[in-house]
């Protein structure tokens, strides 16, 4: 019994040491933002002191450079609305294609999961091209491009789970007079809450996070978050280090917020994603 | 039940299905066609045959020296993630005081985006070896390993998440049984816990190894290639040759063909490899 303890305190301790050396990087970025920049590049590990301590200065410049705050909004907008469109279409698609067992459905499936695989550079030149020809180059059109972007993962998760509800539910539903569209709502819907919670969890990170497909389709007439940042580098290395670290901090401190509200959900949808896949 | 009819069909897949063709669907088939073109706009296209396919990989060695580069990447970085990842989720499964405060931790670089995590490091690395009289973009060493670690610092914390659940479903009836039979640490480890978590190493080799090889924000924020592209992945490649130089829209998407089809071999056979030793509980 006393091995197993003294084990355990070392354990702790290795963990302790491993928790700091991930949490450096971020105390670093947050203890920059509030230097003066040009002491940045030089000496990050050094905590701001009377001589090199500006305040919220670089957090002002940052916000005015790059128009954090309408990026945050479109970012929060986009993400969110996304999110619902792509959980409330798709589950409605992986239903209906699991149910109605025709050669079609099947082989939409396989189009869906094939989908998965294949990397954004092979669709990305095209893609943006007829998204500005249909004058999808906007943040609605981006929304509706997210749709067909995302379906591959969700129909494919939501279908896995579909598989395991039992039909005679749906059935009886039918019997007592519900038509599809309610029998869909109000029967399945809610059996399928806690995979449309993984669904969303596993799309609000890709969604939020996303630079290229937002930069190609709509350019910097909208900003998202990702888009801002990348934004400040401008031209060759003529980047206003306090400014970056500044928006890096504002960058961050929304996932964290996320992050530390809905952990539970998240580690479990990560989890659930996993299994399905 | 009457759902097979048209309009329950046009109702529950229409929207979704018409947004996957015009986002993916007539983009990838067009994608195809259009590797064999010469094209400025997508409209004045020229069938060419394979002479984008034999630029890219003649006209310079850009193609062939990012290919090198993210394999590369993806072999250090692939063990790297699942290694560490794996010995978190042992240590984290046996009941320590603090595992919850652990887990969040380890978990939190995960929901940082790309570009964000590549300004991150580079401040980081950079002041690291500016001691030295470097930077991130001296040596294409440094960047090769700053994006190793910037790609475990993100990806160790989903990967860790994976592999609890995998280590969590195995009976401890079996556990207890190999010890019972005297098996020590090291045998229960590669007797019980490793088969017994094959579908979690599945999938986490699965996501380790195609974001390895798809990864563009990271590189494009941490080193945008520098020096002299020795540190452009395959992603970033296509990216500048796409948008980079008039005229060779035709080769970047022949070069984006070819990525796509390494990827899609590489994930297949690595998941027929995994899942052969996969073990029915």
């Amino acid at each position: 019994m006393k091995k197993i303890k003294i084990s355990n305190i070392f354990i702790f301790t290795f963990l302790l040491g491993l928790s700091v050396v991930f949490l450096i990087p971020i105390i670093t970025v947050v203890s920059n933002s509030f230097k003066d920049r040009f002491s940045i590049s030089q000496s990050p590990f050094v905590l701001p002191n009377s001589d090199t301590f500006v305040g919220v200065e670089n957090y002002i410049k940052g916000i005015d450079d790059t128009g954090f705050i309408s990026a945050f909004f479109w970012s929060l907008f986009i993400t969110v609305t996304s999110v619902v469109i792509i959980v409330i279409f798709t589950a409605m698609t992986a239903w209906y294609i699991t149910r109605v067992k025709t050669r079609l459905n099947n082989f939409l499936y396989y189009l869906f999961v094939f989908s998965m695989i294949v990397p954004f550079q092979m669709v990305m030149f095209t893609m943006s091209k007829i998204a500005n020809t249909l004058r999808l180059d906007n943040p609605l059109g981006l929304i509706f491009i997210y749709l067909g972007f995302g379906a591959g993962l969700s129909v494919f998760i939501f279908s896995g789970f579909v598989k395991s509800i039992p039909i005679s539910l749906e059935e009886a539903a039918i019997i007592d007079g519900c038509n599809v569209f309610s029998t869909f709502w109000l029967v399945v819907f809610p059996m399928l809450k806690p995979t449309a919670i993984t669904v969303a969890i596993l799309n609000t990170m890709w969604v939020w996070n996303d630079y290229l497909l937002p930069y190609l389709v709509i350019g910097s007439d909208y900003k998202t978050i990702p888009i801002a940042v990348q934004y400040l580098k401008g031209g060759y290395g003529s980047i206003d280090m306090g400014a970056m670290m500044a928006m890096l901090v504002l960058s961050i401190v929304p996932v964290v917020v996320f992050y530390l509200t809905c952990q539970k959900y998240i580690i479990k949808g990560v989890a659930a994603g996993a299994v399905k896949g | 039940m009457k759902l097979g009819n048209k309009r329950w069909f046009a109702v529950f897949v229409g929207p979704t299905f018409i947004a996957f063709c015009i986002a993916f669907l007539v983009p990838f088939i067009m994608g195809l066609y259009l590797s064999f073109c010469e094209f400025r706009t997508v409209s004045d296209a020229q069938f060419v045959g394979l002479k984008n396919y034999i630029s890219a990989f003649s006209e310079n060695s850009d193609f062939l020296n990012s290919l090198w580069f993210t394999i590369r990447f993806a072999i250090a970085s692939v063990i790297s993630v699942n290694a560490i990842a794996f010995l978190l989720a042992l240590l984290l499964t046996r009941g320590i005081r603090g595992t919850n405060l652990f887990r969040t931790v380890f978990f939190m670089p995960n929901l940082i985006g790309g570009i964000v995590l590549g300004y991150i490091w580079q401040l980081i690395i950079n002041g690291i070896l500016y001691n030295y009289g470097y930077s991130i973009t001296s040596r294409a060493t440094f960047g090769y390993w700053g994006l190793v670690v910037l790609m475990s610092w993100q990806m160790i914390g989903y990967m860790m998440i994976i592999y609890i659940a995998g280590v969590q479903n195995i009976p401890t009836a079996i556990l207890e049984a190999a010890r019972v039979d005297g098996a020590g640490a090291i045998r229960t480890l590669f007797s019980i816990t490793i088969p017994s978590v094959m579908p979690s190493i599945t999938i986490c080799l699965f996501l380790t190894i195609t974001n390895s090889f798809k990864l563009f924000d990271q590189n494009l924020a941490l080193t945008a290639g520098a020096p002299l592209k020795q540190t452009q992945m395959l992603a970033l490649d296509i990216y500048n040759t796409f948008y980079g130089r008039i005229g060779y829209e035709g080769v970047g998407q022949a070069k984006a063909v070819v990525f796509f089809v390494l990827v899609a071999l590489v994930a297949v056979l690595q998941l027929y490899f995994t899942r052969s030793r996969e073990v029915e509980n």
